[in-house]
């Protein structure tokens, strides 16, 4: 008999946006026009008006998954994952449909939930797992393996505040990985610490699959997806592009460049980006960026920060700093566009978080918002490990064992 | 638990998300899986506390002890309200004292919601929790000051009578009332901030509407039900009665007082459950 810890049938989530807005921080406000832009391409200028501040974060999504099932979800930001992950894990309702779940579940939305700057990190280790749903002897039992995992025996009972951010997210998902309930729900936390790290992450995740539970998760990382998942969830403006083994929806994810683009809601009181793209042409990345304001930006500052698919920033820059050589004319709507050679980057996967601000004051920011690959026009092969960094070099050769002449040293640059 | 043939999902009952509905539904059962996420809360509440203070646990003496220092000054010895014969400390600490607990329940169950946020956006557990938790915390402060209390019937050479046997009674309602004023407040102020500028004034207010300051009979027989329908007043007479055993059990008082808190908390329940379905939608 087959069993199936989680079936979901017509889910829908319907969210409200600008309602209360005085309330929500700049951050809630801004994830939701986030959430919004994926295909509510209305502008909000009358607020108020009902029609335009509600929208289906999710639509009619059904779907059953068997227990032992690694199913990965996919669809650039705001496409309704996490919505769909917040839904099965009771953290919000959903406005119809249903979901019926089998085993308890665990659910990792974020690293570190409920971590307490002030606590140590014993104390960090039992609040955390008891708000994740652990018991106080299972955490006692696992508590020295999970401080091993985590590799912070020496600091154990030092203050949370004074960790590095790596021994934080390390001793945090450490926590998560122990847990053991029947279905896990995990949002993109592995994205965290360094590759070795990450390295054990994933080989712990394969452990927690070996052992035959059901792990629903959410990552923009193709190769995590390849390796775990044996079936991937492709979710696009809030209902199921596709349902199918990984090989095929990562060829066709990435290759569809769905996420070379971005769009958002104009706000009616804060400058918004309202859509960016980018791509490749010519050897030259180019990202154009489109924003609207309310009022006018003297000037409008735009920057960017590319990140590799390990989150690590790569390149960045801005108007502010890097200023364009005519500056630009304040407006309240416009495109910037901006290049750089695409050559100097290893073929690769590349993330770009977006922000717009003006003359003192940063407005709107979309992290992580569009997705480009790098690739070359011939394939060939690279070294491992060695930066996503590609510069034109120049080796010099020469037989004689002369150090003393400068024309004869063994490298010279560009 | 490592070998995964013992914990197939084949044991666990189905379990149906639906949209919000229902009207009253407590889950005790549920509420009970999760006692220990009670104990945690708690226990972390009390950690920071006391971690972020200076001189830590002191405040639980300092607070109600210099308050009851003020009010014999000027209530007592300046105003010469009446105290029932009993000393001025003793009238108004043990009057402070269940008022203090309440007080700071209340402030801690406003913002419970909204400081556990984060939390609230990424894990479920029954949000019940989060005010249960924060009116049981201050629960400790109570406990310190109540030795200090002790202390000041020793030197006023004030005997217990059996009557303090029903002292927990008063204290149960007293916490019940907390619960049942902070469901609504932290509810409220997951939707409203404006609850957590609100909530000093109306501690304020409250305290004056009950005789922390000044004995309940100074308030007419005839309106003495109407008081009662604030049940802090029939919960500080009946504490302060009950561990001086002095004057009269406030029967009519507290008959009132007891309603008024059934009210509060099926009515605060009810709120919060309304609101828990959506709370982690717009905290």
């Amino acid at each position: 008999m087959s069993r199936v810890p989680i079936r979901a049938e017509n889910l829908s989530k319907e969210y409200r946006i600008g309602e209360r807005e005085p309330y929500l921080s700049l951050r809630d406000v801004l994830a939701r026009s986030f959430n919004a832009s994926s295909w509510v391409r209305r502008r909000s200028t009358a607020a108020g008006d009902s029609d335009a501040t509600h929208f289906w974060a999710l639509k009619d999504v059904s779907f059953q998954i068997r227990e032992g099932e690694v199913v990965g979800l996919v669809g650039r930001n705001g496409a309704g994952k996490s919505t769909l992950l917040k839904i099965l894990a009771r953290v919000t309702k959903p406005t119809l449909g249903r979901a019926y779940i089998r085993g308890r579940i665990g659910s990792l939305l974020e690293v570190g939930t409920g971590f307490h700057q002030e606590l140590t990190g014993r104390e960090n280790v039992f609040l955390s797992g008891a708000i994740l749903g652990m018991r106080r002897n299972e955490i006692q039992r696992k508590f020295d393996e999970i401080v091993a995992f985590a590799e912070i025996e020496r600091f154990i009972d030092t203050p949370a505040k004074h960790y590095s951010s790596g021994m934080y997210l390390r001793l945090a998902f450490a926590v998560a990985a122990h847990l053991e309930p029947e279905i896990m729900i995990i949002d993109e936390v592995l994205a965290v610490g360094d590759q070795r790290f990450q390295d054990k992450c994933l080989r712990k995740m394969g452990e927690v699959r070996q052992h035959g539970r059901t792990i629903l998760f959410v990552s923009h990382s193709m190769p995590s997806i390849q390796r775990l998942c044996s079936r991937v969830i492709w979710i696009d403006q809030g209902r199921i592009k596709e349902d199918a083994d990984p090989t095929g929806i990562v060829a066709k994810y990435l290759g569809a460049g769905i996420a070379g683009s971005y769009s958002a809601a104009a706000s009616p009181k804060l400058p918004t980006i309202t859509s960016a793209m980018v791509c490749e042409e010519n050897g030259s990345v180019v990202l154009s960026v489109e924003f609207s304001s309310p009022f006018p930006l003297t000037p409008p500052i735009l920057g960017f920060v590319m990140y590799d698919t390990a989150g690590t920033p790569v390149f960045g820059t801005n108007t502010r700093v890097d200023p364009p050589s005519a500056e630009l004319p304040p407006s309240t709507a416009g495109t910037i566009k901006v290049l750089f050679p695409s050559t100097y980057f290893r073929p690769n996967h590349y993330l770009f978080s977006l922000w717009l601000g003006g003359k003192s004051q940063d407005y709107c920011t979309a992290e992580k918002a569009l997705q480009l690959e790098l690739r070359d026009d011939i394939p060939r092969s690279h070294p491992q490990n060695s930066g996503n960094v590609r510069l034109p070099v120049r080796w010099h050769y020469s037989a004689a064992l002369d150090f003393a002449q400068p024309k004869n040293a063994v490298i010279s640059g560009s | 638990m490592n070998s995964p043939a013992e914990s197939s999902t084949a044991d666990f009952p189905e379990l149906c998300i639906t949209p919000p509905k229902g009207w009253f539904d407590l889950h005790l059962g549920e509420l009970w899986h999760f006692r220990e996420l009670i104990y945690f809360f708690v226990w972390k509440d009390i950690k920071i506390r006391y971690k972020q203070t200076a001189i830590g646990a002191a405040w639980a003496i300092l607070q109600p002890l210099l308050t009851m220092l003020i009010f014999t000054l000027f209530f007592g010895k300046l105003a010469k309200i009446p105290s029932e014969g009993l000393p001025y400390p003793l009238f108004y600490y043990s009057g402070l004292l269940p008022w203090l607990y309440f007080a700071s329940s209340l402030q801690n169950a406003t913002n419970v919601v909204v400081e556990q946020q984060r939390v609230i956006t990424k894990v479920y557990f029954p949000r019940l929790v989060l005010p249960l938790s924060a009116v049981i915390s201050p629960l400790l402060d109570f406990a310190i000051g109540f030795s200090i209390l002790v202390v000041m019937m020793i030197y006023y050479a004030v005997r217990p009578t059996w009557i303090l046997l029903v002292l927990p009674l008063f204290l149960s309602i007293a916490i019940l009332t907390a619960l049942g004023v902070g469901l609504w407040l932290s509810a409220m102020n997951a939707m409203y901030r404006d609850v957590r500028y609100v909530v000093p004034f109306l501690v304020q207010f409250w305290m004056f509407a009950s005789p922390v300051a000044y004995p309940s009979s100074l308030v007419p027989a005839r309106w003495r039900w109407l008081y009662g329908l604030n049940p802090m007043a029939g919960i500080i007479e009946g504490f302060r009665w009950s561990v001086t055993g002095r004057g009269e059990p406030p029967s009519a008082l507290l008959g009132a007082s007891v309603g008024a808190v059934v009210l509060l908390v099926v009515g605060g329940t009810m709120y919060f459950q309304k609101m828990e379905g959506i709370i982690a939608d717009v905290v």
